[in-house]
């Protein structure tokens, strides 16, 4: 009985799709592209996870000869390097990533409201830039000598706060979800603007938040090239900026040999590969494991930045 | 109503004023940031014809610019008579011509064969899985290509050798990387844009393709006279969007991942790593910021030209 409903229900869900051949072709193309792109993760995990010895013999390889714990041993272990690389992603990371949502948040709703005199103005005021700038010498410039951001945790957070694609993504997730008339009940009853905007049409854009944060917060973690334009103390490296370095380092190590660059001093020996690799491994876990679960808004977010952008 | 409100007298008047100037508040930090980094370094434009020099009575940012020597467009002659200049332009535009027809292609594929799939989990995993790379920054995925391509622990090479074939020397010959920068482009990107035509496909009508199924109509002929005339507007903005951004080049990937490899700049020099490099490398501000401004000069008018396409196409999704 039951495998006679099975039955129906998968021929009733055959019913217009294409043929069982094509279906299996459309498996092993999308399968397989699916698998190739998580491939080169799982082998770095790998990597990580083999001798030095096996990798000295036989190169990175997915069966090494000989497994170890020696790279996360290390990297917990002695590596200082390492802890004040995390150190410093995780509070850029976490000082940036609220700070440009409620900079966001308070920009576009100034944007979105309608009867705001200046609207115009502060929409093309941020908009103007995505299609115009000083480039990236005359901002550099401005930003070490004129600003300050040069070797401290400002230089890490500010010049990512604002992003006028994000201010853009918001107002249209507040005109999607909050009806004029709700703000306007809002302020006949007497509410203030701050008010409005924070216990009335905030707790309805909870989504369009979300996107915001996480595109934020994404961005914080993955930041390398501000790091190389206004970091050289070693303490305030974020993490991608340390593999940066330790790519440099290595290569260098590799053509002179002998000399040791600043950073290995502090890690103690050279950097070996599989704690390279396990460098990546830790870096990318975050967001293999954070991605999946917000993946709905983050497609929301994009669908909309790429039909209204 | 607020035309109703102002009539009333001055007190309404006062309560416009404040909400405006409450408002004006709330913008105003990304007004602030937005003007001293984006506006400000606008007038850094002047650099490009200037010879930049540290004034060292009172070394600042501006008194060295105040007292640098104007030299007309000399820092612009570069571009138009040295060959590196020539080669970034061919690398930037070549590229991103490539790419976007490429990416359009396969996206579009991949996202009606993704939709065709009978069993939804297993569908939304493949997008689970194609959508990682985006995620990634490009220093994560050089180690990546590191993974496969370093010369004496690379798996590629080691398969080379122990093949018997020679040992190609990934990061001396720029040979392949045309093809290598190609396939880690595609690789990063075509999740996101799969994932972007797969939305816009899941929102067709069930009842277009029946109707279509009645006619006749077979899967391929549904493909091409329903699904693709619906994807038609999406498919034309990613295009034009994109266009107005190829003379822009992705940083990480031409930097990164060829980890910086002087002999391999013949195909992986672009402008915006030339930019970098004249600035970081060279201290060459003057040219640096002379190409910067050529670039953003050119990027303008490209969006400006795709945007008026875009307005004639279809007007309700141009930018401006």
């Amino acid at each position: 009985m039951y495998r006679n409903t099975m039955a129906i229900k998968k021929k009733s869900a055959r019913l217009g799709a294409v043929s069982v051949p094509a279906e299996i072709l459309f498996h092993i193309i999308i399968g397989g592209f699916g698998l190739m792109c998580f491939i080169p993760f799982i082998f770095t995990i790998i990597i990580s996870f083999t001798s030095e010895k096996s990798i000295a013999v036989n190169g990175f390889s997915f069966f090494p000869e000989e497994w170890s714990l020696n790279a996360y041993k290390y990297l917990f272990e002695r590596a200082r390097q390492v802890a004040f690389s995390t150190v410093s992603s995780v509070i850029s990371t976490s000082v940036g990533t609220v700070f440009s949502v409620l900079i966001c948040v308070l920009y576009s709703y100034a944007m979105f409201r309608k009867d705001y005199k200046l609207r115009q103005f502060i929409t093309f005021f941020s908009f103007f830039t995505m299609m115009f700038g000083g480039g990236l010498t005359a901002t550099y410039m401005v930003s070490k000598n004129l600003l300050g951001l040069y070797n401290n945790y400002w230089a890490l957070i500010v010049p990512l706060l604002v992003n006028p694609f994000n201010f853009i993504i918001m107002r249209t997730f507040y005109q999607s979800s909050v009806p004029d008339a709700l703000i306007e009940s809002a302020f006949i009853d007497g509410s203030g603007e701050y008010r409005t905007l924070f216990q009335i049409v905030l707790p309805i854009s909870l989504p369009g938040i979300a996107t915001i944060a996480l595109f934020n917060m994404i961005a914080y973690w993955n930041e390398w090239f501000i790091g190389m334009l206004y970091i050289d103390k070693s303490k305030l490296m974020p993490l991608q900026l340390l593999l940066v370095k330790m790519q440099q380092e290595a290569e260098f190590v590799a053509q002179n040999s002998g000399k040791i660059g600043s950073i290995s001093a502090h890690m103690g020996p050279v950097p070996t590969e599989s704690l390279r690799m396990a460098l990546v491994v830790i870096i990318v876990i975050p967001i293999a494991f954070a991605y999946p679960f917000f993946q709905r808004y983050i497609i929301s977010g994009l669908t909309i930045g790429a039909v209204k952008g | 109503m607020s035309r109703a409100l102002t009539t009333k007298g001055p007190s309404i008047k006062i309560k416009s004023t404040k909400k405006t100037l409450l408002l004006t508040s709330m913008a105003l930090p990304g007004i602030v940031w937005l003007f001293l980094f984006r506006y400000l370094p606008m007038f850094g434009i002047i650099l490009s014809f200037k010879d930049y020099r540290i004034y060292y009575q009172k070394p600042s940012l501006i008194n060295n610019i105040i007292h640098s020597e104007w030299v007309g467009l000399k820092n612009f002659r570069f571009l138009f008579v040295t060959t590196d200049a020539w080669i970034m332009v061919r690398n930037t535009i070549g590229y991103n011509a490539l790419w976007i027809v490429l990416s359009l292609v396969i996206s579009v594929s991949f996202a009606i064969m993704l939709n065709e799939i009978t069993s939804k989990f297993i569908a939304k995993t493949y997008q689970t899985m194609m959508f990682f790379p985006y995620f990634l920054s490009w220093v994560v995925v050089s180690y990546f290509v590191f993974a496969f391509l370093s010369q004496d622990k690379g798996l590629i090479s080691h398969m080379q050798q122990n093949a018997g074939v020679p040992v190609t020397e990934w990061y001396h010959d720029p040979k392949p990387w045309p093809y290598i920068l190609t396939i880690a482009y595609l690789w990063k990107n075509l999740g996101y844009a799969c994932v972007l035509y797969l939305a816009a496909i899941t929102g067709i009508d069930a009842s277009q393709y029946e109707a279509a199924r009645i006619d006749g109509a077979n899967k391929w002929q549904q493909v091409i006279y329903v699904t693709l005339p619906h994807l038609k507007t999406m498919i034309i903005i990613i295009f034009i969007m994109n266009v107005g951004k190829i003379f822009n080049a992705d940083f990480g990937l031409f930097y990164s991942v060829p980890m910086d490899s002087g002999p391999l700049f013949p195909a992986t020099q672009v402008v915006d790593t030339y930019v970098y490099r004249a600035l970081r490398n060279m201290g060459e501000i003057g040219m640096s910021s002379a190409a910067g401004l050529f670039q953003n000069v050119v990027g303008f008018i490209c969006i400006m030209v795709a945007n008026t396409i875009t307005r004639k196409v279809s007007p309700e999704s141009s930018l401006f």
